[in-house]
């Protein structure tokens, strides 16, 4: 259960939204020009990192509004809320906790497997 | 030296108070080269080394864990096998694994318990009538077990069930008598003892950061104990296959997500068969200590934390109360969750890809579990002989550009 403040009604719990998968994924601008596996790309392939994530959101059982949000996956914590029309945040903002691409964070992993 | 397991073995070993059982693998240090790595220490990835080193010949392959064996989903499913799946595709891969499933005790001298006690699918609606019927006519043209069972023989087989008082009555089920369960870490112990003796190094609390390439084909995997060199390179690191891939340039279309399952207490046998709804998501057996074992859904959300949301478990508890009022009043012992990588159509990869000598054995999504050795099976046979094995060549990655899905939403049971 994680909380998410969205940015017209403020604080509420995550089952009151919708999670709308990656955000920023642009619609291909030549079409007729694409290949089938271009295609394919832009309809089944979507970024799915462990660590810090650029995702839609909708505040199905609210405003029914969407919005934005960065996302550290490892962990849940919410490290930005931003509305569609802004600006996307760099990458370099964000400090990502993880040593190694499939390790653990410090805090929110349920798997403390890896001895450090 | 081959370890036999019996009823002698038991006797002597009882003697000296179960003292001498010795270990079941070896924890060698990994060595230079291995002609085949495989990441994973799971049921699918620990399965893939058995059948590489029996069927194929390869002695030279190492099989590099993050945690312990079966640490991760092996360890964290409800351990539900069945294979009435819509599809041909599906239902041969799917079937394959149940063939397997019921000699594999006897095949690897080690007890999976493999309890063929039956699969029920509930339907609670017109719809859900006509879908499942249509997946018993299509199951059955494949040969398999599957039926229609009307709602009185639904009730005839699990009493408990309130199938009249309640929002989505029962109005059927498909039912599939050759479905059941089995003890999940057994799979993986059993497929690590009899790998080991084989030769395959099996390297337990080494975690794999990166996958080498150069010039699309693959160099070796840089591990927490150094470089390891290889050429083929087999990936069934399930939740987390996504980020190895994108050490080695590669996409996939996956999603991770927590799923979750949780235990009772343990009470007297009262649901002897496996029931699951996917209309009102419920999925709850009984284990052989007696614990219900329930299964929740996903996450709505992408996340690489093993817990899950409440809100999720709340939604399957309140639909099992209202199934079995019986259980109104049950505690529930221990929840947990796993990561699941889920495919858009809900059916797995088990395929090459771009860069030469890599291979992937992933989307499985929240199923994995029942097709333990068939998985398993076919990929060892791709990565030997380096194309896939006709039961897994239509569960290539080609099939998301030239749009030959696999679409098992379905049959799948937990919502993708």
């Amino acid at each position: 259960m994680i909380l998410i403040k969205c940015p017209y009604c403020g604080e509420r719990d995550q089952s009151e939204f919708a999670n709308g998968g990656e955000a920023h994924v642009v619609r291909p601008k030549n079409p007729e020009n694409l290949s089938d596996k271009d295609w394919g790309e832009y309809v089944f392939f979507r970024n799915n990192p462990k660590g810090i994530f650029y995702e839609r959101w909708v505040h199905s059982h609210g405003c029914k509004k969407w919005f934005n949000v960065v996302r550290n996956t490892s962990t849940d914590q919410i490290l930005k809320v931003y509305k569609v029309n802004e600006k996307r945040p760099d990458l370099t903002d964000f400090e990502n906790t993880l040593k190694s691409p499939s390790g653990e964070p410090i805090v929110g992993s349920g798997n403390f497997a890896v001895k450090k | 030296m081959k370890k036999k397991y019996s009823i002698t073995s038991i006797i002597k070993n009882s003697l000296s108070n179960n003292e001498n059982w010795g270990k079941m693998w070896r924890n060698p240090n990994p060595k230079k080269h291995y002609d085949i790595i495989i990441v994973g220490g799971g049921g699918h990835g620990l399965g893939t080394a058995y059948y590489l080193a029996k069927h194929h010949g390869i002695k030279n392959i190492a099989v590099i864990e993050k945690g312990w064996l079966g640490s991760g989903n092996t360890g964290r499913n409800t351990t539900i096998i069945r294979s009435n799946y819509l599809w041909d595709e599906s239902a041969y891969l799917y079937d394959h694994a149940v063939k397997l499933w019921e000699n594999l005790s006897e095949d690897l001298n080690y007890n999976m318990m493999f309890s063929q006690r039956g699969v029920l699918n509930l339907a609670h609606n017109e719809h859900d009538i006509k879908e499942i019927k249509r997946r018993v006519s299509a199951n059955r043209l494949n040969g398999l077990d599957t039926m229609w069972l009307d709602k009185n023989e639904v009730k005839d087989l699990v009493p408990i069930m309130n199938i009249e008082n309640l929002r989505y009555p029962v109005l059927g089920a498909a039912y599939q008598p050759r479905g059941g369960v089995a003890r999940h870490d057994a799979v993986a112990w059993g497929y690590a003892m009899r790998a080991d003796e084989l030769g395959v190094d099996i390297i337990q609390n080494c975690e794999v950061k990166g996958i080498k390439t150069d010039n699309y084909k693959v160099e070796g995997v840089e591990t927490t104990k150094g470089f390891i060199k290889s050429s083929k390179i087999g990936v069934v690191a399930s939740g987390h296959t996504s980020v190895l891939a994108a050490t080695a340039g590669v996409r996939l279309p996956l999603q991770s997500r927590p799923l979750q399952a949780l235990v009772s207490e343990p009470i007297k046998p009262v649901i002897n068969t496996v029931v699951m709804s996917n209309a009102v998501h419920a999925y709850v057996s009984q284990s052989d200590k007696g614990e219900l074992v329930i299964g929740a859904g996903t996450d709505g959300y992408n996340s690489f934390t093993q817990r899950g949301g409440y809100d999720v478990i709340e939604e399957t508890v309140r639909a099992i109360v209202e199934l079995y009022p019986i259980f109104g009043k049950m505690k529930m012992l221990r929840q947990w969750g796993g990561i699941v990588d889920i495919c858009p159509d809900a059916s797995p990869i088990i395929s090459k890809c771009d860069v030469e000598g890599l291979y992937f054995n992933c989307g499985w999504g929240t199923g994995g579990f029942k097709a333990t050795p068939g998985s398993a099976n076919v990929f060892a046979h791709t990565i030997a002989k380096d194309e896939p094995h006709k039961i897994n060549a239509p569960f290539a990655l080609s099939r998301f550009s030239d749009g030959r899905l696999i679409d098992e939403h379905g049959a799948a049971a937990v919502a993708h």
